[in-house]
């Protein structure tokens, strides 16, 4: 008995823990690869945008978790995207609702939570197949995987770009912005960068 | 003469202006991962630009002609899957049925399709952008689709020519695309000032 626990605690920190490095979805994976690109002009909307993905990833591997054994093979991905399209609907009301300043500025984005790689992925590879506890902490983990990648690469470009993070001004005066990290150049550049520091840290851990 | 004039400057506008994939990032998966041959990609873009197309048009219709008098503004994200989901399975099934050739040269892209962001983007920048006459969703529509064929083909043929680069270790792969696009980005960047 106390074995099978101890098995179980594994189980759950394995979940959990994945998503944080093994297997996050921005640096190993590469999948979702719009928002991290698109909202990280400042670290606010990439936290709110991260938040969402966490809200919608729960909630959604909590539901396609408790309807495992009713999926059907060829209708599974509907399913999934109809769901998943449910929850984000109410996050794209609760932000335009409480948050209206950050809804404007991230847009069609939250909507387009909806298409995001992760979530699906998640359903598939996770949820639809396991239970009910590893499938909320798997959500939490590649969450806020997720989240951090965003906030890195969205604290790199803000402070860059106006010499602030979070609207706190960290360079000296005599800084100037490079304002080519506000446009699309920057974000593609800056996360081609991470990437390569991210694969080049790896390799020297392995030999 | 002077509709004309407007629905072609909003066709080049979302074309190479207002191009979804370098000023909007959308379709970055499939543009990033696409392989480097020039006529698969070519291949994935055509049936990009015929879903986004069709399925611009269509949520577009129903959201003007039933959502909107109805008060259901709520239920729209969920619609706009629902129809697009339909769109792709439909072409698929009437593409295999009358042009098994077609089929075959992009069958496995269409299914796809259906999780690529630009598709549903479409359907909320009509919105955003609050288009509010047929022809012009028609052009704009098969417009973003057509400038996802020309990023996503423009791609395919630099990494033809990236697999013979010397790149360091570290930034094969993945890192090294992203940095080629951000450079492709900046070219683009040139025809900002061309159209309003």
């Amino acid at each position: 008995m106390a074995q099978s626990n101890e098995l179980q605690t594994g189980l759950y920190k394995r979940a959990l823990l994945a998503g944080l490095w093994e297997q996050n979805p921005t640096f190993r994976l590469l999948i979702g690869m719009c928002p991290p690109l698109a909202v990280t002009t400042a670290v606010k909307p990439a936290l709110t945008m991260g938040l969402s993905v966490i809200f919608v990833l729960v909630c959604s591997n909590f539901v396609t978790s408790l309807m495992r054994n009713l999926l059907k093979p060829h209708l599974r991905i509907i399913m999934f995207t109809l769901n998943i399209a449910t929850f984000v609907t109410i996050c794209d009301l609760y932000l335009r609702a409480y948050l209206p300043r950050m809804s404007e500025i991230l847009g069609a984005y939250v909507p387009l939570i909806i298409v995001n790689c992760i979530i699906i992925f998640r359903c598939e590879a996770c949820a639809s197949k396991c239970g009910l506890m590893v499938s909320i902490l798997d959500a939490i983990g590649m969450g806020l995987g997720f989240t951090i990648a965003l906030c890195i690469l969205a604290s790199i470009r803000e402070l860059l770009a106006t010499g602030c993070i979070f609207d706190l001004r960290v360079m000296p005066r005599g800084f100037v912005p490079w304002l080519a990290m506000q446009m699309p150049v920057g974000a593609f550049v800056t996360l081609g960068l991470l990437l390569g520091l991210a694969s080049v840290l790896t390799r020297k851990k392995r030999s | 003469m002077d509709r004309v004039y407007v629905l072609l400057m909003g066709f080049l506008s979302v074309v190479l202006v207002n191009n979804f994939v370098f000023t909007k990032f959308l379709g970055t998966c499939p543009y990033l991962g696409v392989s480097g041959r020039i006529d698969s990609a070519f291949g994935m873009g055509l049936a990009v630009t015929f879903v986004t197309a069709l399925s611009g048009t269509l949520t577009w219709l129903v959201d003007y002609y039933i959502l909107t008098p109805l008060g259901l503004e709520i239920t729209r994200y969920i619609c706009y899957i629902v129809i697009i989901a339909g769109a792709v399975q439909l072409v698929e099934m009437y593409v295999r049925k009358f042009f098994p050739s077609l089929y075959d040269a992009f069958g496995i892209f269409l299914p796809l399709i259906s999780t690529n962001c630009v598709i549903l983007a479409i359907c909320l920048f009509l919105d955003i952008w609050g288009t509010d006459n047929l022809l012009e969703v028609v052009v704009l529509s098969t417009g973003v689709g057509a400038g996802f064929a020309v990023a996503i083909c423009i791609m395919a043929g630099i990494r033809e020519e990236l697999i013979m680069a010397d790149v360091p270790a570290g930034f094969q792969g993945a890192p090294i695309t992203l940095i080629t696009a951000g450079i492709l980005t900046l070219a683009f960047m040139g025809f900002a000032g061309m159209i309003k």
